[in-house]
């Protein structure tokens, strides 16, 4: 089935964006396998000297490489990590992830903005995690973003998709790709943000804190790929009162 | 001194290229940037760390 969907002029026919925080080197590349994915999220940070190993090391060829700005507190310090990504080699994805606050970790939607704007300018393929808002959205849009990425709860909660109305208004009103990130704790989850009308799913901590991260990634590619062919079919209707019977009511026993 | 990812070092008068091969980094995973500005892998050895820089090195860790 021809199902792709395309982000800085890429074709990709998986929708599981797939983290790497949290869990040992060792597992990234069986996770990526299990999970079917072809988009990776990194985070830029202080290189050492006593680690030889780096996850580069780990990512096979062919993956997009998703660096995110984590750590910046304002759109100047974005700006500054995304140019420190593409200068690393690989390519010019970017989600912009701006934090003011370290309690609830939300997004500076404001912030966001801007950087998306800037990024755009230099060429990148700016992916902004925001708070779903329809007005922050548009001008996301406007800004040149290549997709929305907004919360499903707070970052590695693990609680799902508490803003699902406002993600519903967010696909149903922008044309861009929307790509539900941070709070995504179960498979189920995955599925109903896709059912929604989600474009892709990015998810981290579900994988990290589970008891076999592996086994969770293929869960989560499964039930991203269910949530994906229900959503193509269109899901049934929902009676608000009663009943309608599934077997045909003539012909028996009368 | 030169501050070299927040701490102090004594670099200054060194190139990059033979600050980041001393230091023991992994020169293909890193990227440099001095006082803000990024330093080209080809300028490495063409550019000389000095008193009071502040460097940042950095690589790609995992992340969400």
């Amino acid at each position: 089935m021809n199902d792709k969907f395309t982000l800085g002029g890429r074709e990709f026919t998986s929708r599981f964006i797939l983290g790497s925080g949290k869990y040992s080197l060792s597992l990234v590349q069986a996770a990526i396998e299990h999970a079917g994915a072809q988009i990776i999220t990194l985070s830029v940070r202080r290189a050492n000297t006593k680690e030889q190993e780096n996850i580069m090391d780990y990512i096979p060829e062919g993956v997009t490489l998703l660096p995110n700005t984590s750590g910046a507190r304002d759109a100047k310090e974005a700006v500054r990590i995304a140019r420190l990504a593409r200068e690393l080699g690989c390519g010019s994805f970017v989600k912009i992830e701006i934090m003011r606050d370290t309690k609830y970790l939300l997004p500076d939607n404001q912030e966001t903005i801007k950087a998306t704007e800037q990024l755009a300018s230099e060429g990148f393929t700016v992916l902004p995690y925001m708070y779903p808002d329809l007005n922050v959205a548009r001008d996301l849009v406007k800004a040149g973003a290549a997709a929305v990425m907004p919360l499903g709860a707070p970052i590695g909660s693990n609680k799902g998709l508490a803003t699902a109305d406002f993600i519903q208004i967010l696909i149903d009103e922008i044309e861009l790709p929307i790509i539900v990130d941070a709070g995504i704790g179960a498979p189920s989850q995955a599925c109903r943000a896709m059912e929604m009308g989600a474009a892709a799913i990015m998810a981290n901590t579900a994988l990290a804190t589970s008891g076999d991260v592996p086994r969770m990634a293929r869960a989560f590619k499964l039930a991203i790929e269910a949530g994906r062919q229900a959503y193509l079919a269109g899901l049934g209707r929902v009676l608000s009162r009663g009943a309608a019977a599934s077997d045909p009511l003539t012909g028996f026993l009368h | 001194m030169v501050k070299v990812n927040g701490e102090e070092k004594d670099a200054a008068g060194k190139t990059v290229a033979e600050y980041v091969e001393s230091a023991g980094f992994n020169v293909a995973r890193v990227v440099v940037e001095i006082n803000e500005t990024i330093v080209p892998k080809g300028k490495y050895a063409e550019t000389t760390l000095r008193d009071g820089d502040s460097v940042e090195i950095v690589c790609f860790m995992g992340g969400g």
